[in-house]
């Protein structure tokens, strides 16, 4: 029992008397340690960072998009086509079934005006309960979400997302209140909770929600998101407010005579039929994402009598492929670098296997010594390899050490999330260790070997 | 009584085709609390014989009993350990580790005892000795901090640390003074006559011989002097 404490002591003694020499040789595992710690730490962050994007998405949602409108060769780009119908969601709802929830959506961007304060959400959707099932975000923070029957009596209700909860109300509870939206006023029916930013950086809560119906018939008329933003929001710059209109009033550039209510009231835009700007839905599962996208195509095509070889006038879009690409990134690339961390853990262990050696040929004389007072080979052996381990331990733990603190200072400022991982510092220390004993071994048992005589005669 | 006794050791080297006999049959008794010295021209056989009766070598033929064990066919370990529980060595260099302090130095062996003894106990046994040999005052020094002398005390100490039967000491003044090497030597002819600890004295120095009380004198692999008789010395120690 003392033997085995008594191994590791003398590891410790001889170690010391070359303080200097023991710290260089385990810098290699130091740095190759440190850096799989660092390494996994920050690799961790970033892939738990895409899996609360992905989340905050919404798992297994695909995305119908319209298709693009050419005219004369004139593309009209992705969504130009206006050639979703409500009528494609109801049927989506009713035959595919793969799909567990479908909303409609139309966007639009517009001011909000409320509480005297004003503010354009990022977002306005208008859209049906089942928004939120598919967007995973059922939780509200304050209030209800409006009903099904809401979006088809057109109610003027809405919820609202923190940001513009907080723009609006700042610390008042915006729940009950009122907002208008293009002069017509919405009732606040509740607060969605916070669900940051998405992987595209993008402010998920600077969102308005209201019954697509409200939003479509009552409040944009038709889809803003597809307007000229500045002839909705009636700015012409040339009726802005200038000294120099006042000062030059002939230099004011009036390109087109400006159209009476009458005339605006008599070319309204031209809406053919209700279109959507996209239809979210939601497959049952993981695995019946690509059966519902052939259900949906399927639907689609017959819907809108599209004869075979002629092209969709839809997109489908799999959220979860473009998540499932980030993620296999990351991870490739957290392979990579755990790889050069290896590369760089055995190169260490190749340092230790030759700083070993040198130790061994330098004390062949003390190694004599031992063997005539009585050490057998495997005494020996043993102690040249916990030696090596030793080594190898403190270099393993000083490298988590490094790793951990990297991993600080890089949280700290780059400001990247990090994680604690503790199967990595596992991992790390086992792998030092084990090193220590595939290098430490073949010195250890070269010592081992030495004939006792020789070992003694040796200068 | 008889502590050593060699039947007819021959060691033979090969180094490839060429054959080197360097024992050629040695018999030789040696008894318990004898102190003898081993001399001998270099090349005479003197080391080999040495490395033979420390059991750091095993002989190419003949027999061997030290302590009434058969020891010339054991394997390394089995020497190993009764280097560690019966012999004690001491060099003519001291071999000591350096950076260690003497009493480390001291207790090392007990390292290799297999579990006997508390580290507690190792220290202050390995204290017990070093004060035993005249440096109770410098437990903590290191080697090189300590004159030749007391250097070689230390490695006296380390000898003696397992109580053994037997100690050889290989030169053990070729590096001292000749104060010194009187003081030395004189330790060991105490360890002879009081503790009962047989001395085995390797040198060609004719003066340090004379401490001796027999001179077994080896040339060209044979005892050419000093084939001791244990019967004889029982009865007269003078014999010798």
């Amino acid at each position: 029992m003392h033997f085995l404490l008594r191994t590791p002591q003398m590891a410790v003694s001889a170690l010391r008397r070359h303080v200097l020499r023991s710290v260089l040789t385990t810098l290699g595992i130091v740095i190759g340690v440190g850096a799989v710690i660092a390494m996994v730490e920050i690799g961790d962050g970033a892939a738990r960072e895409v899996e609360a994007a992905i989340a905050s998405m919404g798992s297994n949602t695909i995305l119908v998009l319209p298709g693009n409108l050419a005219m004369a060769g004139v593309a009209g780009g992705a969504g130009s086509a206006m050639s979703l119908t409500p009528g494609d969601a109801l049927a989506m709802a009713e035959h595919c079934s793969a799909l567990v929830a479908v909303a409609p959506l139309v966007a639009a961007r517009t001011q909000v005006v409320a509480n005297g304060r004003n503010w354009v959400p990022d977002r306005i959707n208008g859209t049906t309960p089942a928004y939120l099932e598919i967007r995973e975000w059922d939780r509200l923070d304050g209030g209800s979400m409006f009903s099904d029957e809401d979006v088809t009596a057109l109610r003027e209700v809405c919820v609202v997302g923190q940001t513009v909860a907080d723009e609006l109300f700042g610390d008042e509870s915006p729940v009950g209140q009122q907002l208008r939206m293009n002069n017509r006023p919405l009732k606040i029916l509740g607060v969605l909770s916070r669900k940051g930013a998405n992987m595209y950086g993008q402010d998920q809560d600077d969102i308005v929600i209201l019954p697509w119906t409200t939003l479509k018939f009552k409040v944009v008329g038709q889809s803003a998101q597809k307007a000229n933003q500045s002839a909705a929001l009636k700015v012409d710059p040339s009726q802005q407010v200038n000294s120099l209109n006042d000062a030059f009033p002939s230099l004011k550039p009036v390109l087109y005579p400006v159209a009476s209510a009458t005339q605006l009231a008599d070319t309204p835009n031209p809406v053919h039929f209700t279109n959507l700007d996209l239809i979210l839905v939601k497959a049952g599962a993981d695995d019946l994402i690509s059966p519902a996208m052939r259900q949906i195509q399927e639907l689609l095509r017959e819907r809108h009598h599209r004869r075979a070889g002629q092209p969709e006038d839809f997109t489908l879009r799999d959220m979860t492929e473009i998540s499932r690409t980030r993620q296999s990134t990351s991870r490739l690339m957290s392979v990579l670098l755990l790889v050069v961390a290896m590369i760089s853990l055995v190169v260490g262990g190749v340092g230790i296997m030759n700083i070993m050696l040198v130790s061994v040929s330098e004390r062949t004389k003390e190694i004599g010594v031992r063997m005539a007072i009585g050490a057998r080979s495997r005494d020996i052996l043993q102690q040249f390899l916990v030696e090596s381990l030793l080594l190898c331990a403190l270099g393993g733990a000083t490298g988590i050490l490094l790793g951990r603190v990297s991993s600080f200072v890089v949280r700290a400022t780059l400001l990247w999330p990090t994680r604690t991982s503790w199967p990595a510092m596992f991992a790390a220390v086992g792998v030092s260790l084990l090193i220590g004993v595939v290098f430490g071994f073949y010195p250890a048992w070269k010592a081992s070997r030495l004939d006792p005589i020789e070992a003694l005669r040796y200068e | 009584m008889e502590l050593i006794r060699l039947h007819d050791i021959n060691k033979t080297y090969f180094l490839g085709d060429v054959i080197v006999p360097v024992l050629k049959g040695v018999t030789l008794a040696i008894g318990r609390g004898e102190m003898v010295a081993l001399m001998g021209a270099s090349g005479s056989g003197k080391s080999t014989l040495m490395n033979i009766l420390g059991c750091l070598d095993r002989p190419t033929s003949g027999q061997y009993w030290l302590d009434g064990q058969e020891i010339s066919r054991l394997s390394g370990d089995q020497r190993a350990l009764i280097r560690n529980r019966k012999i004690g060595f001491v060099f003519q260099s001291f071999n000591l580790l350096s950076r260690t302090s003497a009493l480390e130095n001291v207790i090392m062996p007990l390292a290799y005892t297999n579990g006997l003894l508390s580290k507690r106990e190792a220290r202050s046994r390995g204290r017990a000795m070093l004060e035993r040999v005249g440096l109770g005052e410098r437990f903590d020094h290191h080697p090189s901090q300590l004159s030749g002398g007391q250097q070689q005390r230390v490695a006296i100490a380390r000898a003696l640390i397992n109580r053994p039967q037997i100690v050889f000491a290989d030169e053990p003044t070729g590096n001292l003074d000749s104060k010194t090497s009187r003081d030395i030597l004189q330790m060991f002819q105490n360890l002879s006559e009081e503790d009962g600890i047989t001395v085995v004295l390797v040198t060609h120095d004719p003066g340090v011989a004379d401490f001796a009380r027999r001179v077994i004198r080896i040339s060209d692999g044979l005892i050419a002097e000093g084939v001791y008789d244990a019967q004889t010395a029982e009865a007269d120690p003078a014999a010798a």
